[in-house]
């Protein structure tokens, strides 16, 4: 990896300076995805600030209809904690590995968007709010394409909002290789709404599956599912599955979701 | 029995160390003085060089030297080990294989240059600086394009890519029996290329004495001796006892660490130029795009049977895959590992077999875990599996009917092979009984009710290792001898070192060898240490591959005891006045035979040492003895695997519910590890079967070049496994080992695609590719549907 600044805050407003300070700089969370990227030479950022000091942003607090979830919280303290809604809780159980789930932070996990990655279709399905320094962004605004966000230069998550769901169900389908999702399908019925989000499929990374939410809205029962349909135009393909491949495995997933949260 | 001799689960000596992270790994190793070298390596698959600016690079801080192919045109290239001919008797194309690129590239990964500098970082920082003037060229990856006339050259000096068209067998014989067959059934199998992936990276350390003018070699290597032999005979024109190479503690090669590495002559030979010691250790990232690969065969076989289903005649035609030059031992294994097992387990009086050698812009590919026979049993298992289902015959019915009989050993096969000894029937008979075949329906029909498709595959197999009789390898085009050697040393005071041309790297030798000393001389392990790996200890070895170390290197090790107990003997009947012919030794006692005289082994290990009256015309002083030994056939260990699958018809996902392994690797020296060895193999076999692939793109860019695209089994992949074993003794050697390192990984992932189709079969899928991933299994089920939607 090539050489950088190192900066360790303790507070976001401090971050916030540091981050300006240098002419490339990037915050490192749990460093789980930025670090190996540093050390393939991939990213040569001029400063790197890390958020691991600011106590502020650890932790997972009930609002009675919502919980907040701090930025740099790790995904196994987010599976342990009582307070999270079970769907949610046990979609931070099945990220990566232990040692991914010890470091980790969901902060970092939105922040990065990647397409496969397991955080976004909550984000999306349970209609979270994406909480910054600066503002609040709703979910359906904040996740703009793969690896794009609607985060400014400098601008740093604090917290994630999750109203609590009526019924909620992740299913992934694992890359054999990676164990991120190939694909993933988060269905939650929030204050009577029914919102499925995919992740894992698009080309454009996570996405909300309007059709089969429409399917759902008005029977929310594993066969509606099939009455719905998926476009496969936008589907991602690779080595692991064909974008037909993913179509079909969105159906799948999405019916075990729904027969789940039944 | 005792509790540390043959036949003890003894726990593994070597694994206090390993486990408590004692292990002397390659990396572990700091030189004084050492400096990094890293290896700058093409990014393209095919390329010309038409100029390579360094001069940034050596300018860089803390760089030693950079070195260029231009720095090393003149030495030797890489050197392939075992000469094959083309069906006209002609040699094969054998391009030079440069230590560092000569003006092309010929696959990604290739290596370019070397920077050596103070640090590692150092040396990778100035890599970025090196300017190489790349002209790519169009690349040749699929066989059928390389061959095909039109396709890009990865030589200039192989026209149409073609290493060599080889065959064993006669063509037209083998038509004849086909000409009256009742039924023929065809196959077209590919057994996916494979990235080895040892837990530990290829690493080396070159260093230069130049007080001594010795030169010494530090290596992850399987052989130590081999690569001084090749790189010092071939690559720099070192001698023997100037060069010398430690292999120390190194972390599992299934075969990947067997050849002799253009990093390892790299470092060797820059050392005495920068007058440091080189250390290089390969990442991650490099070691899927420089270790040799393996598998990456093409075939199409036809089998002939009459109408009861008795095979007639097997005609396999294959198309290997040399990758960009030829590694060690990467042309006899498509050829003497793979053709003449064709015969499997089976009595088949007529066999012809047809090999092309192919050239393409990929890594080199050689020998992994079982090399030749698990691509042999592959076709053939698939191929038997086929004709029963198409013939209506039970799986295990048709086996049966061809099995060679337990009581036609020694057997000649028509593929030049003869086997020792086996019982198929009874590893079979094991083998259903464990895997409760007879309850198999009742599992599938429950299985059926929670909407799963159950399937039961079959694989019964015979591999040749052992290897290898240098006599028969030597009129094969092998150019060393394959035997093996083994030290004794008896100190005074009765301990004993043993000094073996094996290598241990994951095996357990230092267990296993111990044992065969404690059982012989009747003393305890801890009196025992096994050495190797530095051929400045070990006098002289071959190395660890092919099943070899038990059947060959533990044969040698046999053979050093047998003198040592027979001079120790002549000592007993000295000191106590016998006659030698008087003595006997049994359980570490001496004694004088119709007396009660007698010496324990640490008295004559004394007395050896200080011969005070030592008849000196008779008996020299000292107790140490060198064996060499040399096979005089290969070892034949065979079996049966059951596996047994469910299929989620949904999602297309395989899950291996049962495997049941039950092999015939002759006598069991430690039951335990024998055990492990066939669970590694199984993970091995299950992996290729059903996870593991590596894929170039058309442009030979390395689709699956890290963990995220290449799956590796994991322990949640797998079942419980069901392992045994039966034993028919191997008749040639002392010890009547066969050896265990490879048969699960041989045997195992016939069964797994075979049990993935009998799954399948109901809905009318007749064929599917390993690896057998969900995406696979789902396009198979849906092509299977559209034609039946359509009616
Ligand atoms: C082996 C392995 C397996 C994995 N499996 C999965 C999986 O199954 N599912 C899954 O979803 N993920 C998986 N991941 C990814 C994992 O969840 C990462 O932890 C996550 O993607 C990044 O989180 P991090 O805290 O490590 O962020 P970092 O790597 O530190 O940072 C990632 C990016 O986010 C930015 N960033 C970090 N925090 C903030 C913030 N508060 N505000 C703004 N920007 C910020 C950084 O600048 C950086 O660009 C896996 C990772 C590994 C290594």
């Amino acid at each position: 990896m090539h050489d950088f600044q190192y900066h360790k805050p303790s507070s976001v407003a401090d971050a916030v300076a540091a981050l300006g300070s240098g002419e490339d700089a990037t915050l490192v969370a749990g460093g789980m995805t930025l670090i190996p990227t540093l050390k393939q030479r991939l990213a040569a950022p001029s400063d790197l600030v890390d958020l691991s000091g600011v106590a502020d942003l650890v932790g997972v607090r009930d609002k009675g209809d919502h919980v907040e979830i701090g930025a740099m919280t790790t995904h196994a303290a987010v599976a342990a904690s009582p307070d999270v809604p079970g769907c949610l809780a046990e979609l931070a159980g099945n990220i990566g590995d232990a040692q991914v789930r010890n470091r980790g932070t969901i902060g970092g996990s939105v922040a990065n968007n990647d397409p496969t990655a397991c955080y976004p279709s909550a984000c999306l399905a349970l209609n979270a709010t994406i909480v910054t320094n600066s503002r609040e962004i709703a979910a359906d605004d904040y996740f703009t394409g793969m690896f794009e966000t609607a985060l400014e230069e400098g601008e740093i998550i604090t917290a994630i909002r999750f109203p609590k769901p009526e019924a909620g169900k992740y299913m992934k389908f694992e890359n054999p290789a990676s164990r991120y999702a190939l694909v993933g399908v988060f269905v939650a019925k929030t204050g009577g709404q029914v919102r499925v989000a995919v992740t894992g499929a698009g080309q454009d990374g996570v996405f909300r599956a309007t059709d089969i939410e429409s399917a759902l809205s008005s029977n929310f029962s594993p066969d509606a599912v099939d009455s719905s349909t998926i476009d496969v135009d936008g589907l991602n393909g690779d080595i692991h599955a064909s974008a037909e491949y993913r179509q079909h495995l969105i159906g799948v997933m999405a019916k075990r979701a729904v027969a789940a949260c039944a | 029995m005792s509790e540390t001799g043959i036949g003890a689960s003894v726990k593994r000596k070597e694994d206090k160390r390993f486990l408590t992270g004692q292990g002397n790994y390659l990396h572990d190793i700091e030189r004084p003085n050492q400096s990094y070298a890293y290896i700058l390596r093409s990014p393209m698959a095919h390329a010309k060089i038409n100029g390579i600016d360094t001069a940034a690079a050596a300018a860089a801080p803390g760089v030693l030297a950079v070195f260029t192919g231009a720095d090393t045109a003149e030495l030797g290239g890489i050197p392939c080990g075992w000469g094959v001919n083309n069906k006209d008797g002609s040699p094969m194309a054998e391009p030079k294989h440069p230590m560092l690129a000569e003006g092309k590239v010929r696959h990604v990964g290739d290596q370019v240059a070397v920077v050596i500098a103070e640090t590692y970082e150092q040396a990778k920082d100035a890599a970025e600086l090196i300017d190489v003037d790349y002209e790519e060229l169009p690349a040749v990856v699929d066989m059928v394009k390389a061959i095909s006339g039109d396709g890009p050259l990865v030589h200039d000096e192989a026209a149409d890519n073609l290493c060599y068209d080889w065959e064993l067998g006669d063509e037209a014989e083998v038509n004849q029996a086909f000409d009256g067959a009742a039924h023929v059934v065809s196959i077209d199998v590919t057994n996916n290329r494979l990235v080895p992936n040892a837990m530990e990276p290829r690493a080396a350390i070159g260093e230069y004495d130049k007080a001594t003018g010795e030169y010494t070699l530090y290596t992850t290597s399987q052989n130590p001796h081999v690569i001084r032999l090749l790189m010092g005979a071939f690559v720099l024109g070192l001698p023997e006892h100037k060069l010398r190479v430690v292999a120390p503690d190194v972390g599992g090669g299934f075969g990947s660490k067997i050849y002799h590495y253009a990093e390892e002559a790299i470092v060797t030979w820059a050392a005495p130029k920068v007058g440091r010691p080189i250390k290089w250790v390969a990442e991650r990232t490099e070691s899927f795009m420089s270790d040799a690969h393996g598998r990456d065969h093409i075939t199409h076989a036809d089998l002939a049977l009459d109408a009861e289903g008795k095979f007639l005649g097997l005609k396999v035609y294959t198309k290997a895959n040399m990758g960009a030059y030829l590694s060690t031992f990467s042309t006899c294994v498509p050829t003497y590992l793979h053709s003449t097992l064709l015969a499997g387990v089976y009595t088949t009086p007529k066999i012809y077999s047809e090999v092309k050698a192919i050239f393409t812009n990929t890594v080199p590919v050689d020998a992994y875990r079982g090399a030749g026979r698990p691509e042999a049993t592959y076709l053939l298992e698939r191929l038997v599996s086929k004709a029963a289902w198409e013939l209506g015959i039970d799986q295990v019915e048709i086996r049966r009917k061809n099995f060679i009989p337990k009581d036609a050993f020694p057997y000649q096969t028509p593929v030049a092979l003869q086997y020792d000894s086996g019982d198929y029937d009874a590893t079979l008979d094991k083998a259903l009984e464990l895997a409760d075949y007879a309850g198999f329906p009742a599992r599938k029909a429950e299985a059926a009710q929670r909407g799963k498709l159950r399937g039961i595959g079959f694989s019964t197999y015979v591999e040749a290792c052992g290897i290898a009789p240098s006599a028969v390898v030597g009129s094969l085009g092998a150019r060393a001898g394959l035997f093996e050697s083994a030290n004794v040393r008896v100190h005074p005071t009765g301990s004993v070192s043993i000094f073996t041309g094996s290598h241990s790297h994951g095996q357990g030798h230092e267990t296993t060898f111990a044992q065969l000393v404690s059982e012989t001389l009747g003393i305890p392990l801890d009196n025992i240490d096994i050495v190797h790996g530095d051929t400045n200890k070990v006098a002289f070895g071959m190395g660890t591959y092919g099943s070899r170390s038990l059947a060959v290197g533990g044969e040698a090790i046999m053979k050093a005891l047998g003198k040592v107990t027979d001079k120790a003997k002549k000592i007993a009947a000295h000191i106590m006045e016998a006659s030698e012919a008087d003595i006997e030794f049994k359980d570490g006692k001496f004694t004088v035979a119709g007396t009660d005289k007698e010496m324990a082994f640490g008295e004559i290990a004394l007395a050896a040492y200080v011969p005070h009256n030592f008849p000196h015309d008779q008996l020299e002083p000292g107790l140490e003895e060198q064996a060499f030994y040399d096979p005089m056939n290969f070892t034949y260990p065979g079996g049966c695997h059951i596996c047994e699958v469910e299929v989620d018809p949904d999602t297309g996902v395989v899950e291996v519910v049962g495997m049941t392994a039950v092999d015939d690797v002759g006598r069991v020296i430690n039951p335990m590890i024998v055990e492990g060895q066939i669970h590694g193999g199984l993970a091995q076999g299950i992996g290729q079967a059903l996870l593991e692939a590596c894929v170039y793109d058309e442009d030979g860019q390395l689709v699956t070049g890290s963990y995220m695209d290449y799956c590796m089994p994991r322990a949640d992949d797998l079942p419980d496994f069901k392992a045994a074993t039966t034993e028919t003794l191997c008749a040639h050697n002392s010890l009547g080992v066969k050896g265990c390192g490879e048969v699960g990984a041989i045997g195992s992932p016939p069964s797994v695609i075979n049990a993935v189709l009998d799954a399948l079969r109901d809905r009318g899928v007749s064929d599917i590719a390993m690896p057998a991933t969900p995406q696979a299994v789902w396009k198979a089920l849906k092509a299977a549907e559209t034609p039946m939607a359509a009616e």
